[in-house]
């Protein structure tokens, strides 16, 4: 029957996303490792596991398309459909941010190690929760799991901008860090970037279980 | 040939099938041949011996006393004509109206009442009918009458058009009702302007189905109309008719009448054929290109 | 111009068993109004009792109210057939009549109803034709064709042109294109679109995507009685009720 077929579309398309935030979630753990160890082999890690996520976020918007074209999908359905291909997105993008990190550490390992004030390992744990958190609420269909993703934005960016003002002031100071203070400013902002994205997933979730338009700060429902 | 690879032979019908194909259509033709026959034979017959009498005296003088040779079926030329005509003017009408109220109105006991006597109807002997009308009409007024001919026939006319109105109009698709319900048309205007029009063709079918079953009756004219030798003043008297003119021909001892009873009999058919004939390329002139 | 119809409280049976229970529903002027739902959930029985034909068939009858404009339709005295002309009704399957040409099915409203003007209705016959977008494709054998000569599209149009004819305020249509190929059921929406400029149109449907194409307004029935009634968007994005997202994601019906 056309109906369990759809289903199983629906099912396929729900794990493809998983395992690709599993790659994405991967990706940054690897990053921060390469951080703390600074060791090379898991930036190389990162960089070649870039090629998988971005055959993943092929794969899924092709699926999403075709049950859009032929199963004409309505509500509740249609609305997961196109959470799922905004999720994609994001989650690509993460997995950018990854790669970004990891070619940051690459040249911070090029230079002897400096002592910057700056936890990035401590940041990269709330972000990296924020996106597993995320991929939950995704995977159950929580929207208060979502809703507490969003909660959590307002600590990493603040950490962000703490970071920030440490590593300029670091850079006017101190010319010989300067090199090593920007790559962790970088890295600092790759991970605010990351928050973010975690941030549109938990949104996207919220719309597809609650029909509601929670972007930007605002709930909207339809009218 | 059936061909020796399995594959094709399947596919081609078998030589067995072939044989009971035309077998079975051979003796479908025969069958209706068989049918033909008799009418071809009797028609073929009657226009053998009918014709050699049909001639000018025969269309405009009255019956010669017997004995004497001429003379003519005028008179009951035209009151076969005069009497037919009533018999349908006050059967048909009555028929497609009971023939309605059954399809429209009669899924009820009262409407299975009305169809079982109608089918009782049909099934009497068409000699009853004319004892009935004879006890009933000629007995109480005195008198034989074209009218009370015309009566009988149409008697024997009713159940044949109702039935054929009512099967007719249930074969009417309840959509097109409903198409003319919804458009604001009442009931009655329904009935009759669309799903009558629509059943029209076989509603005609009956009437002319009636009419020629009627046109030959001989046995109920006998009780009501009983026959004339001259022209009959009004439809209050006897009046000739062909059936009766040919019936008495026939057992005459006279060969002239003889001759002329076939030529009766002759013009009888050819006058319901016209009948029917006429009826049919009139009602054919209506339709259109894509009509049913 | 189209007017709107109000329905309160509205219950239709058939003998003793109730098809509809207790439906309340504003449809508003020169909008089209889908109704959707399972089969046997009423939504026919509920479009039949707009114009009073749900009587015709024995043993069924209606109560409530329903105002179309300001008629009320169940009104004491008020006379079926009279309603039924300010009402027109096109049916799942083409019906035209099958002995009458194609122009005298258009009139077929008009004559039998008593209108005699030639002239007027004429014009009104080739109005109606116009508008059903049928006019080009026939005005040359007007009176030669008969109705059921025409192809099943041209036939459906063709029903429409006849009930337009009557100049009625409202156009039921139950299921109108359901028995038609996919290019003449696109014209026909097409159609619905441009009448509602003219009319108030209530269309049942079976086809989802149909209804969310022609529909501003889309109501879900269930077993008799009125589930949800919003706006197409709605309905088919974040619909209300659970029962209505479980039809239309063919989770059942």
């Amino acid at each position: 029957m056309t109906r369990s077929r759809f289903q199983q579309g629906l099912d396929e398309l729900r794990d493809k996303l998983l395992r690709m935030g599993g790659l994405a979630e991967q990706a940054i753990d690897r990053a921060t490792e390469a951080y703390r160890t600074r060791d090379a082999k898991y930036c190389q890690m990162v960089l070649t596991g870039e090629n998988e996520i971005n055959q993943a976020e092929r794969e899924i918007d092709e699926l999403a398309l075709d049950l859009l074209a032929m199963q004409q999908p309505m509500a509740v359905d249609l609305r997961f459909i196109m959470a799922v291909v905004k999720i994609n997105a994001d989650l690509e993008r993460v997995g950018d941010q990854a790669v970004n990190i990891a070619q940051r550490v690459l040249d911070l390992i090029s230079e002897p190690e400096m002592d910057l004030p700056v936890d990035i390992p401590r940041m990269a744990e709330s972000v990296s929760t924020m996106v597993q958190r995320a991929l939950e609420s995704f995977l159950d269909g929580k929207a208060e799991i979502a809703e507490a993703v969003l909660q959590m934005d307002n600590i990493v960016d603040r950490m962000k901008d703490e970071a920030f003002v440490v590593l300029v002031q670091r850079m006017t100071s101190n010319g010989q860090t300067a090199r090593a203070a920007l790559n962790v400013l970088l890295i600092s902002r790759a991970l605010e970037r990351i928050a973010d994205h975690a941030t549109n997933i938990a949104e996207d979730v919220i719309f597809w279980v609650r029909g509601a338009d929670v972007r930007h700060g605002g709930a909207h429902y339809r009218s | 040939m059936p061909n020796s690879t399995p594959t094709s032979s399947s596919l081609q019908i078998s030589i067995f099938r072939r044989l009971t194909n035309n077998l079975a259509t051979a003796f479908a033709i025969m069958a209706a041949i068989l049918v033909i026959l008799p009418l071809l034979a009797i028609f073929i017959y009657l226009l053998i011996k009918g014709v050699q009498s049909l001639n000018w005296a025969f269309f405009t003088q009255l019956p010669k006393p017997p004995g004497e040779v001429g003379g003519g079926m005028a008179n009951a030329i035209v009151g076969s004509a005069m009497i037919l005509g009533i018999a349908s003017l006050v059967g048909i009408p009555m028929g497609i109206g009971a023939g309605i109220y059954l399809a429209e109105y009669g899924r009820n006991v009262f409407g299975d009442v009305v169809r079982f006597t109608s089918d009782v109807l049909n099934g009497v002997p068409s000699i009853v009918i004319g004892i009935a009308v004879y006890s009933l009409i000629v007995v109480r007024q005195k008198h034989f009458s074209a009218l009370a001919g015309s009566l009988a026939l149409a008697i024997m006319m009713i159940p044949t058009v109702a039935r054929a109105t009512e099967e007719m109009l249930l074969m009417v698709p309840n959509t097109i009702r409903e198409a003319a319900l919804g458009l604001g048309i009442p009931k009655w205007r329904t009935t009759l302007s669309i799903s009558l029009r629509t059943a029209s063709a076989g509603v005609i079918t009956g009437c002319m189905l009636a009419f020629a079953r009627v046109a030959g009756e001989t046995a109920p004219l006998l009780f009501t109309t009983l026959g004339n030798q001259y022209w009959s003043r009004s439809l209050n008297q006897p009046t000739a008719a062909l059936p009766l003119q040919v019936y008495t021909y026939a057992l005459s001892p006279y060969d002239d009448w003889h001759k002329q009873a076939w030529a009766g009999a002759l013009i009888l058919i050819v006058m319901i054929v016209t009948a029917v004939g006429a009826v049919r390329i009139v009602t054919s002139r209506g339709t259109l290109k894509g009509a049913s | 111009m189209g007017v709107g119809i109000e329905v309160r409280g509205l219950n239709a049976y058939y003998g003793k068993h109730l098809a509809l229970k207790s439906v309340d529903m504003t449809v508003p002027a020169n909008h089209v109004t889908a109704v959707i739902g399972p089969s046997g959930c009423g939504k026919s029985t509920f479009v039949r009792c707009l114009n009073r034909m749900h009587e015709t068939i024995p043993e069924a009858h209606a109560e409530g109210e329903v105002k179309v404009g300001d008629m009320q339709v169940y009104g004491d005295g008020t006379d079926p057939v009279e309603i039924r002309r300010r009402i027109g009704m096109v049916f799942q399957k083409p019906n035209p009549f099958p002995t009458m040409s194609i122009y005298d099915n258009v009139a077929a409203g008009l004559k039998l109803n008593g209108f005699r003007n030639r002239k007027q209705i004429s014009e009104l016959v080739e109005r109606s034709l116009k508008l059903s977008a049928l006019w080009d494709e026939v005005k040359d054998t007007l009176h030669k064709k008969s109705g059921a000569s025409l192809s099943g599209g041209q036939q459906q149009r063709l029903c429409i042109a006849r009930s337009l004819a009557v100049e009625p305020q409202v156009l039921l249509m139950d299921e109108p294109a359901s028995a038609l190929d996919p290019i003449s059921t696109s014209k026909i929406e097409e159609l619905i679109f441009q009448l509602k400029q003219h009319y108030t149109v209530v269309i049942v449907t079976h086809n989802m995507q149909q209804a969310a194409r022609v529909a501003e307004l889309t109501g879900f029935f269930l077993m008799g009685s009125l589930i949800e009634f919003d706006k197409t968007e709605k309905i088919f994005t974040t619909p209300a009720d659970k029962r209505t997202e479980d039809y239309i994601t063919g989770r059942f019906g």
